[in-house]
Parts: structure tokens; sequence; C-alpha cells
């Protein structure tokens, strides 16, 4: 008959009236100032630049290289080298950014420069809430403002940390076992040359490592 | 003291007026009332919009507006102060005259509606003896308003917007009127004051109202489609329709021109609510006799929420009709039901007191109803779509 489809979808609405006072299931509004929803892992909003350790300053992976400022594509990364140079994670004399700035207002959040970043040392935040009523300077994040401990990289992105952290374990622990081997060869060498080249083979064993450890610097 | 409180207002009016020299009491009078009702209804049309987001909200599984004061019962407030501080934009090539007058024209006219509406025992302004011919008159003029909002604006959303307004306003017209001629057959009279008179008596207890024979029902549902219709409110929301027409003829207006439709179409809303209540629902009449001690003005006021609150129900329920549609339900369906109705009301007139009327016109009604919506209003076209031209 004409209207029962009306009065049905009547008497749907109505149960959704009185549900939705009943059942807080029925309700999905988070309501957002109070309550958040959980950010998926995910999430990408803004770059930041990871720290190693507990001093921003000294443990910035960061070396200035300028890549992820000519990748920019709205061209936000402002970046100048120091003079200086200080030690990187595996203690390798490095220049670091005196000046890192990236205007908010002008991200677009590509993420782009995270992944041309060969240290990985620029990375996304989840942070959100970046509103400022500073137009100028508040929008305009330095360095020191960019800088998040890898402990905070663990806390938003925890699967792609523990990659990362792996990545510069093993790159560690091969630089490492580069500076053993070359050191083990330039003590067999010594030994060697000490020694007036008498034996040929100890000789030709010792050149083997060294020119795994040739490749890996390549 | 239940005088005093049904009879308040007037005795209030009439303490004013009392200090002001003979030859003013009329005027002044007059003036109180006028005033009296631009403060009532805009009040009602703030609470029916808060209503209406709320209630919408929660038909929707959401929460709905609930941060200005506690529970957000501040938000038309608000509302307020924000389209009053908003940018009057008008268009470059708009006929600024028309422009302007448009919304004004709008709320003018309904308020004008509500001057002969009679709000409790004693309290209707003006009250003539075609007090319904001049409510339809100046319900009717809202259409002009419309038309005046979409050609001004010089924009084809506008204009497309008032075009579909005029259109269905002219076809709901009919059985609006229609439906209302039943109460005028069966009262006698065309005065809204004696229409509710009529309805406030009561059997056993129970009110006379009309709503409570077959023709009254009837005539009732038939008033509300094309009430409905006629406020421009979902499902026949098609003039503002916002996912075709950005906000139909008032596309062109904002700040507070844009609050003035706003208010225009809530207080259509009212009066048609309030003209239904008069016409079928008993006007001011308590629905019991023994409820006859609550002052009379709190039954109108509570009737005519109860409508809105249907029309929010409504608006939450059924999607936005297509205008073939719209206009397929009003001349085939809506119009020959009135007319039928018409016809039983006569009938119930002429065959006189008894059982037989009741069981005669009621079946009648209920067969033709059947028969039409089984027949009249089945889909036949209903199909995959066939291009004429393009290919």
């Amino acid at each position: 008959m004409l209207g029962e489809g009306i009065l049905k979808g009547l008497s749907e609405t109505a149960k959704n009236f009185a549900g939705s006072f009943v059942s807080k299931e029925r309700l999905t509004t988070v309501e957002y100032p109070e309550e958040r929803a959980p950010l998926p892992e995910a999430t990408r909003v803004f770059p930041f630049l990871v720290y190693d350790g507990s001093d921003w300053q000294a443990g910035m992976r960061c070396v200035a290289c300028q890549i992820c400022e000519k990748e920019c594509p709205p061209k936000c990364i402002y970046i100048e080298k120091s003079k200086d140079k200080k030690p990187d994670y595996v203690g390798k004399m490095q220049i670091y950014p005196a000046r890192f700035e990236i205007d908010v207002s002008v991200c677009m959040s590509c993420q782009i420069c995270v992944e041309v970043c060969p240290f990985e040392a620029i990375k996304m935040d989840s942070e959100f809430e970046l509103s400022t009523d500073d137009r100028f300077g508040g929008l305009l994040h330095d360095r020191k403002r960019l800088a998040k401990s890898n402990e905070y990289y663990h806390s938003i992105h925890p699967t792609e940390a523990a990659e990362v952290d792996a990545r510069l374990a093993e790159e560690k622990a091969k630089v490492e076992a580069k500076a053993k081997a070359a050191a083990e060869a330039a003590a067999a060498k010594a030994t060697a040359s000490a020694k007036a080249a008498e034996v040929a083979p100890a000789a030709n064993a010792a050149s083997k490592p060294a020119g795994g450890a040739e490749e890996s610097k390549a | 003291m239940i005088e005093k409180a049904d009879q308040i207002f007037i005795l209030l009016r009439n303490w004013i007026v009392g200090f002001l020299p003979a030859g003013w009491q009329t005027a002044a009078g007059v003036v109180l009332g006028v005033i009296g009702i631009i403060a009532v209804f805009p009040a009602l049309f703030a609470i029916s919009v808060l209503l209406e987001r709320k209630g919408l909200g929660r038909m929707q599984n959401r929460l709905g507006p609930n941060r200005v004061g506690p529970f957000g019962i501040l938000q038309p407030i608000a509302d307020a102060i924000k389209s009053l501080t908003k940018e009057d934009v008008v268009p470059l090539n708009a006929d600024r005259i028309v422009h302007f007058l448009a919304p004004v024209y709008l709320v003018v006219v309904a308020f004008m509606g509500f001057a002969v509406l009679p709000i409790g025992r004693n309290m209707v302004l003006v009250d003539i003896d075609a007090s319904l011919l001049f409510y339809f008159a100046m319900g009717a003029s809202t259409e002009v308003s419309i038309f005046m909002a979409g050609w001004s604006s010089r924009n084809k959303y506008s204009l497309l917007g008032a075009m579909r307004a005029v259109a269905q306003m002219i076809s709901y017209e009919v059985p609006l009127l229609m439906s209302s001629v039943v109460i005028v057959m069966a009262t006698g009279s065309l005065s809204l004051v004696k229409i509710v008179e009529t309805q406030n008596q009561y059997t056993w207890g129970l009110p006379h109202w009309n709503i409570f024979t077959p023709w009254g029902l009837a005539g009732f549902v038939m008033y509300a489609i094309a009430g409905t219709a006629e406020t421009n409110r979902s499902p026949f929301d098609l003039p503002e329709g916002e996912s075709e027409l950005v906000a139909g003829y008032f596309t062109e207006y904002s700040g507070f021109k844009f609050a003035l439709f706003f208010l225009g179409e809530y207080l259509g809303m009212l009066s048609i609510s309030g003209l239904g209540t008069t016409l079928f629902l008993g006007g001011w009449s308590a629905p019991l006799a023994a409820l006859n001690w609550v002052p009379s003005w709190i039954w109108f006021f509570s009737k005519v929420m109860l409508s809105i609150v249907v029309f929010i129900w409504v608006r939450g329920t059924l999607p936005r009709l297509r205008q073939d549609q719209l206009m397929n339900f009003a001349w085939k369906f809506v119009i020959p039901m009135t007319l039928l109705n018409l016809f039983v009301a006569a009938l119930w007139r002429f065959m006189g007191e008894g059982w037989l009327r009741w069981v005669v016109c009621s079946s009648l009604l209920i067969l033709v109803y059947v028969v039409a919506g089984r027949t009249g209003m089945r889909r036949k076209n209903f199909g995959p779509r066939s291009y004429r031209y393009a290919e």
C-alpha cells in the first residue's frame, strides 16, 4: 500500500533517535579536543629531524647534504651548512645544518624529503595541531623545533622506526667490521713489512678483506 | 486564578494600554499584539532550529551542536551573531532593489499570516470574517518573494531554484486549499476563530476535533503533504536542493539577508503548523475535557511544536523527490484525493447522525486511497534509462 515504506522509514529514524540516547555505541562521534581517535601508524603530516641520544644538537642525524632541499617540490626547506664538523652515529666527522627551516604553510606533506634522505635523518611526524597566531615565526619551524628524539620516532611509527634502526645498526656493524678489517690488515701489513716480505701467502690473505671493504665504500 | 492564567496576555495588554489616553488605546493594543507576535515566533524559530539540528543529529546517530552553552542550547544566539556580523554580498549584475526587497517581503508576508491565527482563547490579533482567505492570500504571496530573489540574483542556480519553487508551490497550493475547504464546509464559516470554537466541544470528555472524522483525517494528511511542499521542506525541498542547485533561490544571499530567508522559511513552517492546528487539531482547545484548566495558549503552542517535530522527523527520514515525481504526486494523487474528500465531507453532512456515515465515508476513502496508490502511483517507467539523443 502507498505510504508503507514511509512508515517503515519513520520507524527506523525513530529507532535511531531513541537508540542514540540509550546506547553509546551508536554514536560514532569523537568529540575532538577532549577525546581523540587513535592515529593510524602510517599517519604523515609534516617532517621532523631525528636525533639519537639525549642531546638534540650532538645526536642530529642530518649532515646538511641538501638533497631534500633540492627535491622538495614546493621548496619549503631551507638549509645552511655549518663551518665546523661533528661526529655522526658511527663516529665519522660530518658537517651538520647550522640552519634547518621548514615552512609549514608551504609544505604539502608529500614525504619526498623522507624518501630521498640517505641518512634516515628526516621522517614524517604525526603531530597535526600546528595552527598558530604568529603568522611568520610560528609557521617557520627552525631546527630546534624540528628536532625530535629517536624514541619519539619509535612511539609514533614503531614498525618503520625498528626497520630504520636495524638498517643503521647493520651499517654501523659493517663500518665497524670494515674498520676492524682495515685495522687487522694494517696490523698484518705492519707485521708483514716488519718480517720483510718473507712469507708471500700471508700478504695475499690480508689483501682479500681490504678489497671487500673497498667495495662496500663504493 | 485559572481564568487569569488563560487570559494573562490579554490582561497584560489591557493593563499597559490603561496608562494611555482613551483615544490611543485601540491603536496601542494592536501595536502591542504585533510586538508580541514579532517577539514570540522568532523565539520559536530559534527553538525549532536548535531542535532540528539536535534531532536530525540524533536520527543520524550524531550528537548535534553541543558546544555553545550547556548542551548547545545557546547555539541559535551564536548563529544570530554570526549572521549579523557577516558581510552582505550583492552580485554586481543583480537587480539591487529587488534583491534587497525579496527577503524583507518574505518575512513581512510570513508574519502577516500570524495576524489571523487564534493563539488562545480571545487571543487573535484581527478577527476578520474571511480570515482563512486572508491567510491563504498571504501564504501564496511568499512565492512572489521567492521568485523576486531568484530573478534578481542574475544567477542560473537562483533562477532555476525559483522556477522550481513557483512550479511546486502553485501545484501544491491547490491541494492545500482544497483540503482546508472541507473544514469550511463542515463549519460553515471562513473565520478561524469560529472554526476553533466549533471544535472546542466535548462528548464523554473527548474533543470534537476535525481530525477525528474520516474526512478530517484524510484532509489532515493531504494538508500535511501540501503544507510540507508549500514551505519547501524536505522531501519537497527541490527549490533549495543543495546537491544540484547550490542553495536554490537564495544562492546569492549572504549575511543578514540569508538569515531573513532562513527566518522566513521557518516562520512559514510555524504558520502552516499553526493553521493546521487551528483547522484540524482543535486550535487552542485541550485534548481532554479534564485538561481544560491548562491555559489555552499552552495547548496551541505545544501542538505547533509537535507539528514542527513531525516536520523534522520527516526531514530526517525521506530523501528528496525528483521534479517529475513531485508533479505526478500532486496532480495524480493528492488533488484527486482532496476532490474525493470534498465529496465525502458533503456525504457526511447529509447522511445525518449515526454509525452508517462512519462506515460509508471511511470505507470510501480507504478504497480510493488503496486503488489510487496501487495504480496511479505505480512506477511505470522504472528500469534502465533510455537516452533519446545521446547514444
